[in-house]
């Protein structure tokens, strides 16, 4: 594995997920570990469960079973207060949800200024100079709906950023975009995997995960049918099911 | 004497009688700083409890299948439970028998008829109030409450800081049209004997025997604070529009 830390950051545990009472297993008994430093990349087909995972991950789907461990703490304890761990798990969506009534800026410093007690200045120059990187400075005070959905995308990482988090969850972060503006985003995602970034990436763009990915998991109903190294995943798939998936989105 | 010459000084003498003899305009000045008063304080106090019923009515429903079995989650169906109590009486009643059953029962010992009226009032509208933030609250698309809460809010400050500004927004319309309903419901409060501007244009009736004037007089200043309200809430519409351009 070619994580640069040996240290788990999340741990997971036979994780179960039902839904309608109990009669669909959207999760059916996932284990795996997310090293520091790692990048893993979710693949599957529709319903099988990956992006259930991944709100696992910071409990925004509670599970109904099996635990989350994140860096050290059981997180599904209920006496665990989620909030404060949440802080340090970014998430960026399909779909953006970028504040509208909110500028961009505004959008980007709420969290840290209201939740870290970041004095307002500082904040702001480090959002400005986060903006930079993702070359959207002169949007600072623009309202999301004035941005394409690649700028949104760019800002919604840039505004979880914001926390300093200690790993970025993607939940099929180009899925809901124009063909031209998905390379902007995976560039983004890019520069952050290399800087080094703790990342879980729902995805379905496979060049991604080959190219970034230090690991990927294909899941398929609601548990993990095989995991390894990208070179090793699409070069001999040994399993069935994904060497069918693998070759109807190749 | 033409025609028109007599009626203008038949119209003088009406004028005459209503307004200015006695100082009988001073009726009308009475009654409508009551009318503002006790709309001003019913918006404020039907606002307020509105927020808080729906916010606790939608909590319910948002969290009820997530939460633990604990004293929070009984609190919570409690909260719901007399939410519900609250709309079904105060919207299943008029409000006239409200108005009674507060000044002459419930609220009797407050004793100032104002107060009571500004309660009563403040307790109605909270209950239309509620359902109006309510629709707005769920109008919100299920995102923009996970966006708050990944990013370590609470629920209460995820409500505070970003559904409750974009709901209020989307309800902005409904909420005027209940202000001007709650405005002109509180002609009602003559029941109570409460002077009010409707009460105010009646009294000028009872002393002059004139009836048209005074209830004209009543009718325009109710049609222009309303019409001065509707305007400015078109001017706070578009300003909070702005965002979406």
């Amino acid at each position: 594995m070619s994580g640069n830390g040996n240290e788990i950051l999340i741990e997971v545990k036979n994780l179960q997920k039902h839904f309608g009472s109990g009669s669909i297993h959207a999760l059916d008994g996932v284990s795996t570990g997310i090293r520091r430093g790692e990048v893993v990349v979710v693949i599957g087909p529709s319903g099988s469960g990956k992006s259930t995972f991944l709100r696992c991950l910071n409990l925004l789907e509670r599970p109904s079973g099996g635990s989350v461990v994140f860096a050290g703490t059981d997180i599904t304890n209920p006496k665990v207060n989620i909030d404060l761990h949440r802080q340090k798990m970014g998430m960026v969506f399909q779909h953006f949800n970028l504040f509208p009534h909110m500028t961009i800026l505004e959008n980007m410093t709420l969290a840290p200024i209201k939740l870290l007690k970041k004095d307002k200045a500082g904040t702001e120059a480090k959002a400005l100079a986060l903006l930079d990187r993702v070359g959207l400075k002169d949007r600072a005070q623009a309202y999301p709906s004035q941005l394409s959905g690649g700028q949104k995308q760019r800002i919604a990482i840039v505004r979880a950023l914001c926390m300093e988090p200690e790993v970025m969850l993607f939940d099929e972060p180009t899925s809901a975009l124009d063909p031209e503006m998905v390379g902007e985003v995976l560039e983004v995602m890019k520069a952050l995997a290399h800087e080094g970034m703790t990342m879980v990436v729902v995805t379905h763009e496979m060049g991604f995960a080959r190219e970034v990915g230090s690991r990927v998991i294909f899941m398929d109903g609601g548990v993990i049918v095989e995991e390894n190294t990208p070179e090793e995943l699409f070069a001999h798939p040994k399993s069935e099911r994904l060497q069918s998936f693998l070759a109807k989105v190749l | 004497m033409t025609g028109l010459q007599m009626w203008w000084l038949d119209a003088q003498d009406v004028l005459y009688r209503c307004f200015i003899e006695d100082n009988r305009w001073r009726y009308l000045a009475k009654g409508l700083g009551n009318t503002l008063l006790i709309t001003f304080f019913a918006l404020l106090l039907g606002v307020v409890l509105g927020v808080v019923v729906a916010i606790i009515r939608t909590s319910y429903d948002k969290n009820r299948s997530d939460m633990q079995p604990g004293i929070g989650r009984w609190l919570l169906g409690l909260g719901n439970a007399l939410c519900q109590v609250y709309l079904t009486v105060i919207r299943g009643t008029p409000v006239v028998v409200q108005l009674l059953l507060g000044v002459f029962v419930i609220l009797v010992a407050l004793g100032n008829d104002v107060t009571i009226a500004c309660i009563v009032f403040g307790i109605n509208s909270g209950a239309y109030v509620a359902e109006i933030i309510r629709s707005g609250i769920m109008s919100i698309d299920n995102g923009q409450f996970e966006a708050g809460r990944s990013l370590g809010f609470n629920y209460i400050r995820t409500m505070w800081y970003i559904i409750i500004p974009q709901a209020f927004k989307n309800v902005l319309p409904a909420l005027a049209n209940e202000f001007i309903v709650l405005l002109k419901e509180t002609s009602v409060v003559g029941y109570a004997g409460v002077i009010d501007l409707t009460k105010g244009g009646e009294i000028i009736r009872g002393r002059t025997f004139e009836a048209f004037v005074p209830l004209l007089a009543v009718a325009a200043v109710y049609l222009v604070m309303v019409m001065f309200f509707t305007w400015l809430v078109g001017k706070l519409e578009r300003r909070l529009r702005s965002s979406e351009r």
